[in-house]
């Protein structure tokens, strides 16, 4: 298979198939929390696809740096830590020099530093896959990102729009509020489950 | 005497009262994740337990040297160093289950449980109070992956206890009926959603007979992202408040 072909195997493997909320139940708290209207669950996806892309950008040549080292074991304290700092400052920098995007996409900033489906991708990068080292797998890692971003967003999306549905919805009473919504993010999963094997045919 | 009773209090409110899980709605990624057997579920428990149990201490032990306007950073220091020691550990003496908790493990480090608990907790009250806490909604997060991994295992594989090298070499407990028709789709990830849509149906009903409040999603005095967080706060928290007010 050819590098591009790769690439976008990847980046549909994460999207579809892999999806990080629906079948990885990785930010299941933003999930659940900010989906309940649509420009908030756009606007959190937005802010998390961008997170992730710049954390696995950085994180890379770190992960290079500790392995020269022979210090992988640090490899989750020294994450957390980079993404935690590299989150305060792209928020510092976007309030003073990019005041919209900021109004736009800052306000979620603070919240995603502890969500798992950043740290996620990042040590599922490094340590499932095994993406580092090369220039190459530095395009793998980054489109796995981008995958796992755009994946988020699409099930945020997709499921502001059942919410909306249920709030409408007479629901028996013991199954009202967060019962109801888990049981239909459960149908939502299912549906996932269709692309099952999607990616090997469509490549093979 | 009466501080005996106190720390009793402290070790139950987070078994049943204010159970992390099935409560106040926090660690929810694992609980999903991991719960496809009682064995792994047990074992992400356990980790995420010893995990707070010792950032517990060393919160509330340097409770009145982090200044506060940094202390989440430092909070999530002294867990990420925890959460490292506890895999490196499991790494050596328990390679099955480093194997099925995968990425999990390490992302023991942005469970909410354990920074909410430093926050709400450990970083204003004294050590032996915190390592209660710390212990008491442990063992109430492990009780509840228990109860999703049992319900998820025994539908989903048909047996119990599987994976354990002591019962019936590895393989567990059969289920008669269940174990010759397994119903894959709740080890799966739709079963996941399903089983704790439905265990949260049941801890509201238990709840509403005792006269507690319904279990919603990021009541925010629990959330550790609670003070730097502007948009959820307008929009969401106030209705809760609100609803509470009335």
């Amino acid at each position: 298979m050819s590098y591009t072909k790769e690439l976008i195997a990847i980046l549909i493997t994460y999207i579809l198939t892999q999806n990080f909320i629906l079948s990885k139940f990785l930010g299941i708290c933003p999930f659940l929390g900010v989906s309940k209207k649509l420009n908030t669950a756009v606007g959190m996806s937005a802010a998390v696809i961008f997170v992730m892309l710049i954390s696995t950008a950085i994180t890379y040549p770190i992960y290079n740096l500790l392995v020269l080292f022979g210090l992988e074991y640090l490899e989750t304290i020294v994450f957390i830590l980079v993404i935690a700092a590299l989150v305060q400052l792209v928020e510092i920098a976007m309030k003073k020099y990019m005041p919209p995007l900021y109004n736009a996409l800052g306000i979620y900033l603070p919240l995603i530093t502890t969500n798992c489906a950043v740290l996620g991708v990042v040590l599922l990068n490094i340590d499932t896959n095994g993406y580092s080292g090369t220039m190459e797998n530095f395009g793998r890692a980054m489109m796995s990102s981008l995958g796992a971003g755009l994946g988020f967003m699409l099930a945020m999306v997709m499921f502001a729009g059942v919410r909306s549905r249920i709030e409408s919805c007479d629901v028996p009473k013991f199954l009202k509020g967060l019962p109801i919504t888990l049981i239909a993010a459960s149908i939502t999963s299912l549906s996932f489950l269709g692309f099952a094997g999607l990616v090997e045919n469509m490549f093979a | 005497m009466a501080e005996k009773k106190s720390l009793g209090k402290e070790f139950t409110k987070g078994l049943i009262k204010e159970n992390p899980v099935l409560r106040l709605v926090l660690g929810t990624c694992p609980t999903l994740a991991v719960s496809t057997s009682v064995m792994s579920a047990v074992g992400m428990g356990a980790s995420a337990t010893a995990v707070l149990i010792c950032s517990n201490i060393v919160i509330s032990l340097l409770r009145k040297v982090i200044p506060s306007k940094v202390r989440i950073p430092a909070y999530i220091v002294i867990i990420a160093s925890f959460v490292t020691i506890v895999q490196m550990v499991v790494k050596a003496f328990m390679p099955e289950l480093d194997e099925q908790l995968g990425v999990y493990l390490p992302l023991i480090v942005v469970n909410c449980i354990i920074l909410g608990r430093a926050e709400a907790f450990a970083g204003k009250n004294p050590v032996l109070a915190s390592a209660v806490d710390g212990l008491g909604m442990g063992v109430g997060f492990t009780g509840a992956l228990f109860c999703m991994g049992f319900i998820r295992e025994l539908f989903g594989s048909g047996t119990f206890l599987s994976g354990i090298a002591g019962i019936n070499g590895g393989n567990g407990i059969a289920v008669p009926f269940l174990n010759e028709n397994p119903m894959l789709i709740f080890v799966l990830a739709p079963g996941g959603f399903f089983v704790f849509g439905i265990l949260m149906a049941v801890a509201n009903k238990i709840a509403e007979g005792k006269g507690l409040p319904k279990a919603e999603l990021h009541g925010c005095e629990n959330c550790p992202m609670a003070s730097s967080c502007t948009i959820i706060k307008k929009d969401e928290c106030k209705s809760n408040e609100e609803v509470a007010v009335k």
